[in-house]
């Protein structure tokens, strides 16, 4: 039985073939036939409309897909300039005076309300803070002066209600200048904390939104 | 290679001429030039600025020119110089060369230097209050002999054997031997058989005290920081920072280069290490956000890390074991600016130690206890730029030791007198030295950017593992 099965089916489909091959065979002497011209004919033409309507219904699908994925890019790009601009307000850095760690009101403070804001409105979002010195002063404690720096902006966050899990703090003191020159301008501009996000940056809403 | 009987020889008949030629050349003009008060000539300081009670006169022999022992007498030469013990008699040309320890004048030759002819009268002329010699003996081994001139006795003799050392260990064994002399001739400790740690671009280096023999000792890749000796200087800890900005102190070996983590730094930023005087317990600070703070770590059982001091954003960094290991001298801002503070080793009775004017002297830093235990050296800023001072510990006196270019970080040398220190006197910052009793300093260091040195104790084991 169990090769007979296979046998049995294999001659139905060689008979079938034949068949089909025999039918393809041109007529020996064709005589027009008008009627069946014109059934040709518009056999030919309901098969070019289905094909034309399905040309045009694929058109629109494909221009469909198109948009939408235009729509999606498009407020992916939206996202990610959102992200961006968050990202930047979140990267700002903060300058400190010579051999100083206190936040300056004003302008430093704004900075840093700026990041409490985004802190707020972005659960997820974790920084790192680092802080720098210029080239003045013992190297140690410029390691020392930089940590300082960092806990500060640390801490302003957190007084303000920021889980200081969310924030991790180090120093580079004087090991990584901005600027390698000598000079008050290159030591105002080394003398910073810089904020890096550590985790939870991929979709950053933007304060108040 | 020379034999007994070539050597006899060789003595009987150059050594003879060379002596000869010696005290025709040199006795003719110096009694007259000490005498007469003649104006010096150009490298010539006979006599002439040594005093008694002062610094005695050194005059470092030649004789049979040969390679090795050029080489040793230069070291040594150089040695007693770098000293600032001695006033050290040069001669004018080669005449130096031939004013070596020669044969007896009746020839009359045994191994070893007992025999040799020993002219005390004419060092005694050029001024000099010892001499030293160094000779090749019969087994190949080198003497580095001190001659009292006024006892006119072998005050000391030390022995170098060339043979199956390194050149390393050679040049040590000869830094040991102008130690053993500096010992002999003033009963103080000598410096030169020590190393100078230093960073330079992030890499960590060793440095001769002569400022010969510059070495890289961490791996290539490393970014190093603030560098301490143990106390048998068998080893050193430093700071190896970490691209995620925190800071891991590793112990390594001088000789064989193995390495340890000290186990509770792998987190945070944790610098400027010193060792207990016994080698069992590491002092750190240690970054985070609690600011800056002190911690001991008992290296020797492995455990038991202890944190020294409290006071969330104040700084306290850059401890200072006491040589007798019961107190820490370390810098704290806890006050504003950054002052020396001591305290006993497990924490107890902090207080400030180097006195200030409030308001009026500038921040000070990076204390280093000498190893008499006499003296504390750090810097402090005076008119903006920081300078080398000493503090009598028992008067807390302070002196102000440097004022040209800025002036950082000092280190003591074993000998209590000399410190190295960062400065930038000629632009670039190098490793300088300095020799507290007379001021007078010398570059170490030639690389870029240097900093951070760290002096070793005196290194008395060989470099082979």
């Amino acid at each position: 039985m169990r090769l007979t099965l296979p046998l049995t089916i294999g001659a139905t489909v060689v008979l079938f073939a034949a068949a089909a091959c025999g039918g393809g065979q041109p007529e020996v002497a064709p005589a027009p036939d008008p009627d069946s011209i014109a059934r040709e004919q518009a056999r030919r033409d309901s098969i070019a409309a289905a094909q034309a309507r399905a040309d045009s219904i694929r058109r629109a699908q494909e221009e469909a897909d198109r948009l939408a994925r235009q729509r999606t890019a498009d407020s992916l790009a939206a996202v990610r300039r959102e992200n961006e601009a968050v990202m930047e307000m979140i990267s700002r850095r903060l300058h400190f005076d010579f051999d100083r760690s206190v936040i300056r009101p004003g302008q430093d403070t704004e900075v840093l309300e700026q990041k409490l804001a985004i802190l707020q409105a972005n659960a997820g979002l974790r920084l790192e803070i680092t802080g720098h010195c210029d080239e003045r002063g013992t190297d140690e404690y410029n390691m020392a002066l930089g940590m300082r720096r960092a806990v500060s902006a640390k801490q302003f966050l957190v007084d303000r209600g920021i889980d200081e899990a969310r924030i991790t703090v180090r120093s580079r003191g004087e090991e990584q200048p901005l600027d390698s020159g000598h000079n008050e301008e290159a030591w105002q501009l080394n003398r910073r904390d810089e904020f890096r996000v550590t985790a939870g940056g991929g979709s950053l809403k933007r304060p108040g939104m | 290679m020379i034999g007994p009987s070539d050597r006899a020889v060789w003595r009987c008949g150059a050594g003879s001429a060379l002596l000869a030629l010696l005290l025709v050349s040199v006795l003719q003009s110096i009694p007259a030039r000490l005498s007469a008060q003649d104006p010096v000539e150009q490298g010539v300081r006979l006599g002439i600025t040594y005093t008694p009670g002062m610094r005695p006169g050194m005059l470092v022999l030649g004789g049979p020119q040969r390679e090795r022992l050029d080489s040793v007498r230069t070291i040594i030469q150089r040695d007693l110089e770098f000293s600032d013990r001695f006033e050290m008699i040069y001669l004018p040309g080669g005449d130096s060369l031939i004013l070596g320890v020669g044969p007896a004048p009746d020839s009359v030759v045994n191994p070893g230097t007992a025999d040799v002819f020993v002219n005390y009268s004419l060092y005694e002329a050029l001024g000099a209050d010892y001499a030293v010699s160094v000779l090749e003996e019969y087994d190949s081994t080198l003497s580095v002999n001190l001659y009292d001139v006024a006892g006119e006795a072998v005050r000391t003799s030390a022995r170098i054997d060339p043979l199956g050392v390194s050149s390393l260990d050679f040049r040590m064994a000869a830094h040991r031997a102008a130690d053993a002399i500096v010992r002999a001739a003033t009963g103080e400790p000598g410096y030169a058989a020590s190393q100078v740690l230093f960073v330079s671009r992030g890499r960590l280096y060793s440095v001769d005290s002569d400022g010969a023999n510059t070495r890289l000792v961490s791996p290539p890749e490393a970014d190093t920081f603030s560098p301490a000796w143990s106390p048998d200087s068998r080893s050193f800890a430093h700071t190896e920072l970490s691209e995620d900005g925190w800071g891991t102190i590793v112990v390594q070996d001088r000789v064989t280069g193995r390495r340890r983590t000290v186990t509770p730094t792998t987190e945070y930023l944790n610098l400027s290490p010193d060792f207990s005087p016994d080698g069992g317990t590491l002092v750190f600070s240690r970054g985070w956000d609690e600011g800056t703070q002190l911690f001991s770590y008992n290296l020797a059982q492995d455990c038991c890390l202890q944190r020294l001091t409290v006071g969330r954003l104040s700084d306290n960094l850059s401890p200072a074991f006491s040589p007798d290991g019961r107190r820490i001298a370390f810098e704290s801002n806890r006050v504003g600016l950054a002052q020396i503070y001591i305290m006993s080793a497990d924490g107890t009775d902090q207080e400030l130690f180097a006195p200030y004017d409030y308001g009026v002297t500038g921040d000070s830093h990076s204390p280093a206890w000498s190893p008499d235990g006499l003296n504390l050296a750090f810097h402090r800023t005076v008119a903006g730029s920081p300078q080398i001072f000493v503090m009598g510990v028992r008067g807390r006196s302070v002196r102000q030791l440097t004022s040209a270019g800025r002036n950082e970080d000092p280190t003591w040398a074993p000998d209590g007198r000399h410190l190295a220190y960062k400065s930038n006197r000629t632009g670039a910052e190098q490793i300088w030295v300095i020799d507290i009793e007379t001021g007078r300093v010398r570059q170490l260091t030639r690389l870029g950017q240097t900093r951070m040195p760290s002096w070793s104790p005196s290194i008395t084991e060989s470099n082979q593992p």
